[in-house]
């Protein structure tokens, strides 16, 4: 290996090296505000590395591809860890002196999810998968106190176990059939091969796609989803509805385009019906949801459809299409928006506390008690919403002008009346905020220094995405 | 910039009001009326620097550099889009509508909203400036953007001052207008496609939509969906349900500006886009909207008959009323325009005005159940008069810009298909019958012995002063109505010619 490539790796790297140097000092001597300050230095260099790293782009082992689009993903999902680490630094206060352990989960899992964005080839996808859904057991289950937290866990964890079983098994069939683990290589083989041993390629390929859509909890693989949302501490909510999710749609989106899988008819289809299943199951079933996480986790299965569609257009866009490229920055743009709306949603919850019972009720007259939280959840409600001036309407209108390009009229017809009930429970996040104060505020409701400027940054973050998206199609079409 | 200026003016103001609620209760509504008065004097001060509005004359709805004015700036590139507003005479007196609906509105909430006082002021400059937008934007995608824009504030306004069934009026409101926005919006994005497609070029303005080839087909499917969107929001027949529901539950001057300026943004949606940027479908379409319209008429006026509560006899006024300019637009000649455009104008003051009779009735006797009044004449004679003037100028009395307006409407439609004409004058007696009701179920007959124990204070300076104020704008447009139609008549000829190459030969 050469010092190039190890450059290349830089991101993986630095964040290697946190995670060693954050186990080194807890073994010395527990500290863990001196454990925060390692995390976020690390997390904040791995930022930078990133950058960096954009010098040296190229095939590192036949593992990883590092390329730009990559290393923007990298930065995505960096970013949205540090944004959970400071919202761990003021959680688990009956934890104590045991919070070390959290943050190096954290780093762990953002290390997981970094080698995500970034594989090309089974093994490593495997291995970033593994390593990020192992740490997050973990963090699920952190807080000693409490029965749901744990339970979630062991939800996600027997899920989650079986759905990566699958997914290996379909893989070692496909590995049968085409001989070839890497994403390209399974591309190019995978035709030929079905033709010789249909069953094999089917039986494999439908097992893939179900772990996939287990882990992206799209329907009807999301029942595991609102349940872990509600239970798991708000900080490891935001964690793994950006990161983990994130991650491994983008390592989907690589697949699917090193693998130009787009060129298969049947893995479209069936993208197609796992999209429109998921607008609206999810938005549906989010309609009669009083809780704000649950609310959000069937959200989120909305949304992961609206994402698909991007990646069903591929096809029909790759056909000499002038807007072939639109579809890299529209996976670019609307995972972006996705991630800081929804850290800007569960920041808020967070902030106002409730951990497991975060009920609309305890929003009632947030306005008046709390008008930045109430501002940033409803800027972020908004752009869930898909309403202009925010990140999500720009990502919507992606979405709709590639579906119209790629004559998609199914999807773009279901994306109408998903976005319409969406609107709907929404909304009714932002009414109970704007509705007069009833029962007793929830005990987090204390102010920290750090909370007003870290909403007003978020709240900032997707506005400014809605109103100035030029500065960022520029700034992503670099990658 | 000028016209960018007027929106960020308003979007200032809206802020600052929000923050001076900390020096006194009373400061939001006095930074509100000094936002809307400077918007209106920068607004002048620009016209002033035009050279006339002769020009007006001569412009010619396809050429931007025949307009009033015209402004235009990148936005996303990526995508064509660009802050691309115009103003032409149908524009300027939405505009000038807008405004002085606005101060209307702020005197009508000057003792109705009792808290978050800063808040409301800064909804409702943010909703006016959202209508401005609306009014002159004409990149398609800005246009959408405002479209929406002008919502959430609204939604807020109905939602938190609203009377006691607000959370589902508010919620209605918002769903029924934004699902039909989601139609335009996908209706736009076909329209720009289909452009892409002939031209190569990606662009969301007007002036370069106005000249798409397209297919009979997308043709007909893309005007629907601007049609659908536009006519929810006017509302006509059969998508008029959100309305009687967000104007009863609103705060007064939420319905001011509810029935007196967003109404009139779907009425200018369908003479600016649904119309010329679809001349053919829209001819193939208009008997169908002229049924829509006509069946307006009467099933609102119907329906207004038949209420007990006073502001929702008036939603269904509306309803009905809105049929006529429905009738106006898709008679597509002249003098139908003209009526439709003057209907915008004068419904506006008379609506407005009766909402803010019902919010004045509601402050006092906490109800606005005709069963629980009658009789008021005795008690508040001022509010008597003014609310007898614009029930009178509501049902068409001849001499008042309504009549003025309905008659143009039916003058015009008389011209294209003599029944639906016949059939829509029929409104002008229904609207007489429910009219004339209101009037004397509230304020005629025996006082209510309820009132006894209830304060009863007539109108007051401020109260008369707005009432006066519609009064003599409401009698102007009916004597000497010239001037609207010369300020319009170049736009309104314009389109008619740009909607007769869809006539077919």
């Amino acid at each position: 290996m050469t010092a190039q490539q190890l450059l290349a790796l830089a991101p993986i790297l630095s964040l290697s090296l946190t995670v060693i140097v954050l186990m080194a000092q807890t073994s010395i001597r527990r500290n863990p505000r001196l454990a925060w300050w390692i995390a976020a230095v690390g997390l904040l260099v791995t930022l930078w590395c990133a950058e960096y790293a954009g010098g040296f782009t190229q095939q590192v082992t036949p593992l990883f591809n590092v390329d730009l689009w990559g290393l923007w993903f990298s930065a995505l999902l960096v970013f949205a860890a540090l944004v959970s680490l400071l919202l761990a630094r003021d959680a688990f206060p009956a934890e104590g002196h045991r919070k070390e352990e959290f943050y190096l989960l954290l780093l762990l899992a953002t290390l997981g999810a970094v080698v995500l964005a970034q594989a090309c080839h089974i093994a490593s996808l495997l291995l970033g998968m593994e390593l990020m859904g192992i740490a997050l057991y973990a963090m699920i289950a952190f807080p000693k106190d409490g029965s749901l937290p744990l339970e979630a866990a062991i939800k996600y964890l027997v899920l989650s176990a079986c759905a990566s079983a699958m997914l290996l098994f379909g893989f070692a069939l496909v590995y049968a059939a085409t001989g070839d683990l890497s994403y390209a290589g399974i591309g190019a083989k995978v035709g030929a091969a079905y033709g010789q041993n249909p069953v094999l390629v089917m039986a494999g390929s439908a097992m893939v796609l179900a772990g996939v859509s287990f882990k992206l909890s799209l329907a009807p693989f999301h029942m595991w989803t609102p349940d872990v949302y509600q239970g798991a501490p708000t900080t490891v909510t935001s964690f793994l509805a950006t990161l983990s999710k994130g991650a491994m749609f983008i390592a989907l989106t690589r697949f699917v385009i090193d693998g130009q899988l787009y060129h298969y008819p049947a893995l479209v289809n069936a993208l197609a019906a796992l999209a429109m299943a998921s607008i609206l199951i999810g938005n549906w079933l989010a309609l009669r949801q009083t809780q704000i996480k649950r609310l959000l986790a069937y959200s989120s299965t909305a949304h992961i459809g609206y994402l698909l569609v991007i990646l069903i257009s591929l096809p029909q866009l790759a056909e000499g299409s002038q807007l072939a490229p639109l579809g890299r920055a529209a996976v670019s743009y609307y995972l972006a928006a996705y991630i800081v709306t929804t850290l800007a949603a569960l920041s808020v919850v967070h902030m106002i506390g409730g951990e497991d019972d975060t009920d609309l009720r305890a929003y009632s007259g947030l306005f008046w008690r709390h008008p930045v939280q109430a501002a940033t959840l409803s800027v972020a409600m908004l752009s869930l919403a898909g309403i202009p001036l925010t990140a999500g309407f720009i990502a919507k209108f992606y979405v709709i002008v590639l579906s119209y390009d790629a004559q998609l009229w199914w999807l773009l017809g279901t994306l109408v009346v998903g976005s319409a009930i969406g609107i709907y429970y929404y909304l009714r996040v932002i009414f109970s905020m704007a509705s007069a104060a009833q029962g007793a505020s929830p005990a987090g409701d204390s102010q920290l220094g750090w909370r007003n400027p870290l909403a007003i940054l978020l709240m900032l973050m997707v506005l400014g995405l809605g109103t100035l998206p030029q500065t960022f199609i520029d700034l992503a079409s670099q990658f | 910039m000028a016209m960018i200026n007027l929106v960020l003016i308003l979007l200032v103001g809206g802020v600052i009001a929000a923050l001076s609620e900390r020096w006194s209760s009373n400061a939001p509504r006095w930074v509100a009326l000094a936002t809307i008065a400077l918007t209106l004097g920068y607004l002048l001060s620009q016209m002033a620097t035009m050279e006339d509005l002769q020009r007006l004359q001569a412009s010619t709805p396809s050429d931007p550099a025949t307009w009033l004015l015209h402004f235009k700036s990148p936005w996303i590139p990526a995508f064509g889009i660009n802050l691309e507003m115009a103003l032409d005479g149908i524009s300027l007196l939405m505009v000038l509508l807008t405004l002085f609906l606005g101060a209307v509105a702020v005197s009508a909430s000057w003792t109705d909203v009792d808290q978050h006082q800063g808040f409301f002021e800064a909804n409702l400059l943010w909703t006016l400036a959202g209508v401005l937008g609306v009014f002159m934007a004409v990149d398609l995608l800005l246009f959408f953007v405002f479209w929406e824009v002008m919502l959430i504030p609204m939604y807020f306004m109905i939602a938190i001052w609203g009377h006691e069934n607000r959370g589902y009026a508010a919620m209605k409101f918002f769903i029924f207008t934004q699902a039909s926005g989601l139609l335009m919006l996908v209706a736009t994005l076909g329209l720009v496609a289909a452009h892409r497609e002939a031209t190569g070029v990606f662009s969301f303005s007007y002036f370069d939509l106005l000249h798409t080839p397209m297919s009979e087909t997308t043709a007909h499917w893309l005007m629907l969906g601007f049609f659908i969107a536009f006519v929810v929001k006017l509302p006509g027949f059969p998508f008029h349900t959100w309305l009687p529901d967000a104007h009863t539950q609103a705060p007064t001057a939420g319905s001011v500006i509810l029935a007196g300026i967003l109404l009139k943004t779907g009425a200018y949606g369908l003479i600016r886009f649904a119309v010329p940027l679809f001349p053919a479908a829209a001819v193939e379409f208009a008997p169908i909207a002229l049924f829509l319209g006509v069946t307006g008429i009467l099933y609102g006026a119907v329906l207004a008959f038949a209420q007990t509560d006073f502001k929702r006899l008036v939603a269904y006024s509306s309803v009905s009323h809105m049929g006529f300019i429905l009738l106006g637009v898709y008679a597509l000649n002249e003098l139908a325009l003209q009526g439709a455009v003057m209907q915008m104008i004068a419904h506006g003051f008379s609506t407005a005005a009766l909402f803010m009779i019902a919010g004045a009735l509601q402050e006092r006797l906490h109800s606005r159940d005709m069963r629980q009044m009658g009789g008021l004449w005795q008690a508040m004679p001022r509010m008597g008069a003014v609310a007898m003037f614009f029930v009178i100028a509501s049902l068409g009395l001849p001499g008042l810009g309504n009549f003025v307006a309905e008659f143009l409407v039916l003058l015009g439609v008389f011209q294209v298909d003599r029944w639906i004409a016949v059939i829509a004058a029929l409104g002008l007696i229904t609207g007489a019958v429910y009219s004339l009701m209101l009037m004397q179920r509230a304020f005629h007959g025996e006082p209510n012995p309820r009132f006894e124990n209830l304060q009863l204070d007539d109108f007051g300076a401020r109260e008369m002063l707005t009432m006066a104020a519609m009064i003599v704008a409401l009698v102007a447009l009916g004597l000497y109505p010239q001037p609207i139609f010369d300020t319009t008549q170049s736009s309104v000829l314009g389109l008619v010619e740009w909607s007769a190459q869809g006539v077919p030969q």
